[in-house]
């Protein structure tokens, strides 16, 4: 109420300026008002409708950049605007021909990759349209057009050089490794024994290099085994690894059976080794038609298997798709529970929750070192291992943390971003996208939301990734592999997106963490305590209410300053007193006060 | 098997109230820990009294572990007759319902409570004759139908005489001073009045002793038919529109009576819709909500869901939980009561109008409703003392039936329907949507809604204020020793020690600010909200003048025509104009002490899961839950306060410098978000794994047996 009293002619104000646009709407070209990133270029604009699914068509400007698709409405209060960079596209068609009747039945339907859809209607006459999609296919797909990702255009400058972050050689070390039984191997080096692989691995002591090369040939793709994660205290470790080349002859491989076998005996442990095949146990059967499969017992006497059940990357893409029909534009009024039961995310979302804390309670209990694997191991595996670390290890926990064990687990091991999210390409039906990250980081909000005061990062940490993931404003989760990235000089051309959170970390953190170190942290993966992600997956619809801030959270903030402002009081008035040691009582202000200013809050 | 450990025999004196007798007894009772598949549990004594069922645990005498959140009248083992849901006998590894005579008594005894807390004994260990005498004791006292005098509340009372006056702001709405009181808070007062024609309960015994009407009706009027077809005030809402309840005419046959019932009406609605009252819609509950039926199936059917047995139970109903959960209707039947608030506010607030509830007895639905608008509307209503008057308003002296809803004496299972209990779900509902506008925690609901099943207390034992003033004076008279006084639920302290009261206050919740004095002339306190509302609300003025010139010509020219063609059943609104309202508050920041209109979509509708889920381990999260950050505001509460302390102490140079140190931090990272109802000790450090999780995904099969990618590895082999 107060702001709308103050005085029209505060130049400062942000809305005023607005206004002041507004009303001369010839002056376009100067305008200057359009966020712009240091690198970002303009490249067209154009009167559009945008049709909002929520309030009806809003007539707009729409600007185009290398970066970002940016409209703003003219004549409305408050301005709509959209903010959307070129990234999170995923498909645009044309709807309705030159010759369409009825209103706004001409124009763009643009589909993101963040659950939600965009529609412009353009006026019909002389192929308005045409140079807009064009100019917007060329720069929301520059892998098809042979141009560069707007990361590596951008300009940007941070204090804080995320691509620092995750040194691997620092990480293991932070580990205990390499130790008597664990060494770092550089055999990688080049790329040579697996080109989506990071350069620098940690494998049993006792296994020669040129055993590892032998093991290759009996892994697919030539992901052997390695070390992910070692228990601090009982040394039993996570390892991953790719499915075993059985085939259909159920074929057998020595030196990968005593492998095994050498990394079973690592933590001294008399027990079996544990392998958890995160696939279900009849498409790990299905996969020996094609040449993987899984360790037989016969084979491998000393290890146990279990199958995870989760599915492929198919069906979470199925998933998610329906997830998106129910919730966006309008979510469903009626039976809103059972569709939400029939699109399956939450029970996927459950399925992986569960076999990482099998993983992690069999390493914390200390019986069993654990190997983890899938089909390839970069897909399932990599949620498995992760998310198990991140149970076991509160290091993960924190900030920067968990940008190493992304970085650790997720990019430098090869989880292929640049196909699961196709960015920069045209191909929106591509078999090959599907939203195996975006899934385990709704498993760590899942986490953080059953232990509110476990992470030392906020959902807005989160969320800010996964915009990220699709903006292509960062090299961070561009390409499939380290390999790859290396050729594409990654770390010298772009920035990374852990420079952006950690040169403003305190937008970033969970006022309510509590440090803990060593505790295990077990969600409970059942559908009583899981819930949807809205303030993710429903965002952009205005019904659904996102308490910004949380008000929960803000009034702890509120507590904590009147916290910090006693003690520095306090700390005043000791040494005043101490100052001037007798009589000192009349002096500052009356205690009484302060009291009464206190109780009101509470 | 049974780690048996070896039991010893030690006389266990149960703790009995003033007034409880020890009915039966048996000993070498074994009571399962729920926990595991495993049977471990402990040795003890089942007593069952005229109040309680309680199983004396060996062990507990030692126990030094004192929770931080304990019940004084009600223990960790023990369980009013009241609170008894259903009891199940096991034959030979089959459940068996008990109801009435035995002649097989079994292994083992199951004790489903409402509070849904679910009680394992093995009687394999005890004697034959005790066994007997304890089972056919609990089911008599608990399951079969009693007489109202034989309530333990009576035999309380009179053993321990109440003296305490436990009114703590509460305002009973029990003499004609708190509803003038009501009226004078709300401004109604200048179109309804106080009335005193019940005295001696000579309208109705349905109806409390004093009501408020619209000032135009007669006490002739109000006699007429006993009160129904009467317009009951309410509340007033800030702009002058009133929110009225009204009783029906039963279903008469004799056309006579029904013409006279009809012309009685008219003549009532013509009343009320003229000047000063404003435009009048009418709400006709019975159909336009759930039944009672729908009601009381919809929760016993949903409660089943959290009545759990083992963990098998537990994960096999988790894989098709959500579809469980929606097939009883239990959260659909929330949000219609909560969609049907905001429509009663639309209007009120928006278009100025009087709401007039109506249903046949206007003590169940219209309790609901009337409540739920107040809270949404009337930020007096979310504090704590707030609230308690409402329910009193409301429901106690109301006339809500709560000994027949709550089925407390097994009369008629017919009539059971637990119409309050939706009430605080509905509450629940706000409470966690916006956390810092009530004074009151989830916890306060769910210990009050616990409450409903300890008759050491007469808020909830009563099926109207006429039953309870009889049956005090005919006690009085009996007992002649003092004044006979039953203890009201209200008097928290009865319950709760201070410490564990605190958990009942929001420590989010911020006081409304007190208007300056000096602004006190202009006459309303304008909500923030209603400032902002669309501005069509002006344009219904104009309306309802026309309206009413249009009333006025028909009354005139066509008298005798069913009147209620004119008046506007809100149910016939443009659904419009619902969302409009609804969507111009969510799209406006909110004011915790303004108009509060819940989130009714599908996702933002929930399970109370803190009453529902508060019993069931492998839904624990050890560290974890909202009380996990409820607990570190609470910790730096703490910490400013003894700060505070501190500086006062400087100012006063006290000689007691350094003594006082920051009080013990609770170790928020150790509660369980079960806390504060069950208890950690039992926690093991091992994960909650579900047994039952693979599911077919019947209609995505060509997907499921999809490689994620397309490559024939054989091919790298040869």
């Amino acid at each position: 109420m107060a702001s709308s009293s103050t005085p029209k002619y505060n130049s400062n104000s942000l809305e005023n300026s607005i206004k002041r646009t507004l009303k001369d709407g010839t002056n376009w070209e100067q305008n200057e008002e359009i966020p712009r990133l240091p690198g970002e270029t303009r490249v067209t604009d154009k009167d559009v409708i945008y049709m909002c699914p929520f309030n009806g068509p809003v007539k707009g400007r729409v600007y185009i950049t290398n970066y970002r698709l940016y409209l703003r409405s003219v004549e409305t209060d408050p301005v709509v605007v959209l903010n959307v960079p070129l990234g999170v596209i995923s498909r645009i068609e044309k709807m309705g021909g030159a010759s369409s009747r009825g209103e706004n039945s001409y124009g763009l339907d643009i589909t993101c990759k963040d659950m939600r859809n965009l529609r412009f209607a353009l006026k019909q006459e002389g192929h308005s349209r045409r140079d807009i999609f064009e100019v917007l296919t060329k720069h929301a797909f520059p892998q098809s057009h042979n141009l560069p990702f707007f990361a590596f255009a951008n300009e940007e400058k941070f204090s804080e050089n995320g691509w620092m972050v995750y040194n691997p050689m620092c990480e293991y070390r932070r580990q205990g490794l390499p130790n008597e039984r664990w060494r770092v191997t550089f055999i990688n080096e080049h790329y040579g024994l697996c080109d989506t692989y990071p350069s620098l691995l940690v494998v049993p002591y006792n296994a020669t290099d040129d055993d590892l090369k032998k093991v290759a040939a009996f892994r697919s793709r030539n992901r052997i085994p390695v070390l992910s994660w070692i228990h601090p205290e009982n040394q039993a470790v996570i390892m991953r690894c790719s499915q075993p080349l059985v085939g259909m002859s159920g074929k057998r491989n020595k030196d990968d059976e005593r492998y095994l076998d050498v990394i079973r005996e690592a933590n001294g442990q008399i027990s079996k080794l544990t392998i958890y095949d995160a696939r279900p146990n009849v498409n790990a059967v299905a996969n020996k038609a094609t040449g993987g499969g899984y360790e037989s017992e016969d084979a491998y006497p000393n290890a146990e298997l279990f199958f995870l059940d989760i599915h492929n990357i198919h069906v979470m893409r199925e998933s998610l798709k329906k997830l998106k029909d129910i919730v966006y534009p309008n979510v469903e009024e009626s039976h809103w529970l059972s569709s939400l039961e029939s699109t399956h995310w939450l029970e996927h979302i459950k399925l992986v929750l569960t076999g990482a804390i099998q993983v992690a309670d069999k390493v914390s209990s200390g019986r069993s070192s654990v190997l983890v694997h899938c089909s390839d191991g970069w897909d399932r595996t990599a949620q498995l291992t992760s998310l198990a670390m991140l149970m076991l290890d509160s290091y993960y926990r924190t900030i920067e943390g968990f940008e190493v064990l992304v970085q650790k687990e997720w990019i430098s091991f090869g989880h292929k971003f640049a196909s699961r999210i196709g960015h920069g390409d045209k191909n929106h039906a591509d078999a090959d996208r599907s939203p195996i990250f975006l899934q385990y980081i709704d498993c760590v909000w899942q986490m953080s939301k059953q232990f509110p005061t476990a992470f030392e990062f906020n959902e807005q940490f989160l969320i800010t990734i996964l915009d990220h993931l699709y903006s292509c404003r960062f090299g961070t989760f561009l390409y499939n592999s380290e390999f790859v990235r290396e050729k594409e000089k990654v770390t010298e051309k772009t920035l990374s997106l852990w420079s952006l959170i950690n040169s403003e970390k305190s937008k970033f953190t969970n006022p309510f963490y509590t440090k803990e170190l060593n505790r295990a942290l077990y969600p409970v993966a059942s559908m009583r305590h899981l819930e949807l992600w809205v303030n993710y997956y429903i965002r952009w619809n205005p019904r659904i209410r996102q308490q910004q801030p949380n008000p929960v959270e803000q009034r702890y903030m509120e507590l904590l300053a009147l916290r910090d402002d006693y003690m520095r009081r306090l700390e005043e008035l000791q040494i005043t007193n101490n100052s001037k040691i007798p009589n000192s009582s009349a002096s500052s202000a009356s205690p009484s006060q302060m009291m009464s200013h206190v109780q009101t809050h509470f | 098997e049974i780690h048996i450990k070896e039991p010893i025999e030690k006389e266990v004196n149960p703790r009995l109230l003033p007034g409880e007798l020890l009915l039966c007894e048996a000993n070498m009772v074994y009571k399962y820990i729920q926990e595991d598949g495993s049977n471990r549990g402990t040795y003890g004594k089942l007593i069952c009294t005229n109040f309680k069922i309680s199983f004396l645990d060996e062990d507990s005498a030692s126990d030094d572990n004192e929770p931080q959140f304990k019940n004084k009248i009600i223990g960790e083992n023990d369980i009013t007759l009241q609170c008894v849901d259903q009891i199940y006998g096991v034959y030979d590894e089959k459940k068996k319902l008990l109801t009435g005579q035995l002649r097989k008594y079994p292994d083992k005894l199951i004790i489903y409570c409402k509070d849904l807390r679910v009680f394992h004994f093995c009687l394999r260990y005890t004697k034959e004759e005790e066994v007997k005498r304890i089972v056919s004791g609990i089911v008599h006292h608990s399951q079969t139908p009693k007489l109202l005098k034989r309530l333990f509340l009576f035999s309380y009372a009179s053993a321990a005489p109440n003296n305490t006056d436990g009114r703590n702001q509460t305002v009973m709405f029990d003499t004609l001073e708190d509803w003038r009181d009501e009226l004078e808070r709300t401004k109604g007062n200048v179109k309804y009045k106080a009335v005193v024609t019940n005295e001696g309960y000579r309208v109705s015994e349905k109806l409390p002793l004093y009501f408020v009407v619209p000032i135009c009706v007669s006490e002739e009027n109000i006699l007429k038919f006993q009160g129904r077809g009467i317009p009951i005030w309410c509340w007033s809402c800030h702009n002058g529109a009133a929110l009225l309840k009204m009783s029906t005419f039963p279903k008469e046959q004799d056309d006579n009576t029904s013409q006279m019932q009809k012309a009685f009406l008219d003549g009532i609605y013509r009343t009320i819709s003229n000047p000063p009252y404003e435009l009048l819609k009418t709400e006709d509950l019975s159909s336009s909500l759930p039944s009672l039926q729908d009601i009381q199936t919809a929760y016993t059917r949903f409660k089943q869901l959290f009545l759990i047995d083992n963990s098998t139970d537990f994960w096999a109903t988790d894989v098709k939980w959500f579809s469980l959960l929606e097939s009883t209707n239990w959260l659909e039947i929330i949000r219609r009561f909560l969609k049907k608030a905001i429509e009663v506010a639309e209007c009120l607030e928006r278009q100025h109008s009087n709401v007039l509830l109506i249903e046949e007895s206007a003590t169940d639905l219209c309790c609901v409703i009337s409540s739920l608008v107040q809270v949404m509307m009337d930020s007096y209503s979310r504090t704590k003392s707030g609230f308690q008057s409402l329910i009193q308003k409301e429901w106690v002296t109301g006339g809500h039936s709560f000994l027949d809803r709550c089925n407390h004496l097994h009369k008629n299972d017919k009539e059971e329907a637990p119409v309050f209990l939706l009430l605080l779900n509905c509450v629940w509902q706000l409470v966690q949507q916006y956390p810092p506008a009530f004074e009151f925690t989830e916890t306060y609901l769910t210990v009050l809604s616990d409450s409903l099943y300890v008759p050491i207390f007469s808020t909830f034992f009563f099926n109207s204020q006429h039953q309870k003033d009889t049956n005090m004076t005919a006690e009085s008279l009996k007992t002649q020793s003092g004044p006979f006084r039953f203890l009201t639920v209200w008097d928290w302290s009865v319950q709760f020690e201070p410490k564990a009261q605190a958990l009942l206050s929001n420590p989010l919740y911020a006081e409304k600010p007190k208007p300056d004095k000096s602004q006190r002339k202009t006459t309303r306190f304008k909500h923030q909200r209603q400032l902002s509302l669309p501005l069509t609300q002006t344009k219904s003025s104009p309306k309802r003048g026309f309206f009413r010139e249009e009333t006025d010509h028909l009354i005139k020219n066509i008298l005798g025509k069913r009147i209620g063609k004119f008046i506007i059943n809100s149910s016939d609104e443009p659904h419009n104009s619902f969302r409009e309202f609804y969507d111009s508050w969510h799209s406006k920041p909110v004011d915790y002490h303004g108009l509060l209109l819940p989130s009714i979509d599908g996702p933002e509708i929930k399970v109370w899961a803190q009453r529902y889920l508060r019993w069931i381990p492998e839904a624990q999260l050890p560290g974890g839950g909202t009380i996990a950050t409820a607990a570190k505001i609470l910790d730096l509460m703490e910490e400013v306060q003894s700060l505070q302390v501190k500086m006062d102490e400087e100012h006063s140079q006290a000689v007691s410098r350094d003594v006082q140190a920051v009080p013990m931090l609770r170790n928020s990272a150790r509660l369980s978000s079960l806390f504060p109802f069950a208890l950690l000790q039992r926690q093991s450090v091992k994960p909650a794994l579900p047994t039952s999780t693979w599911k077919d995904l019947e209609d995505e099969d060509d997907l499921v047996k999809r490689d994620d990618e397309f490559v024939d590895l054989s091919g790298d082999m040869s």
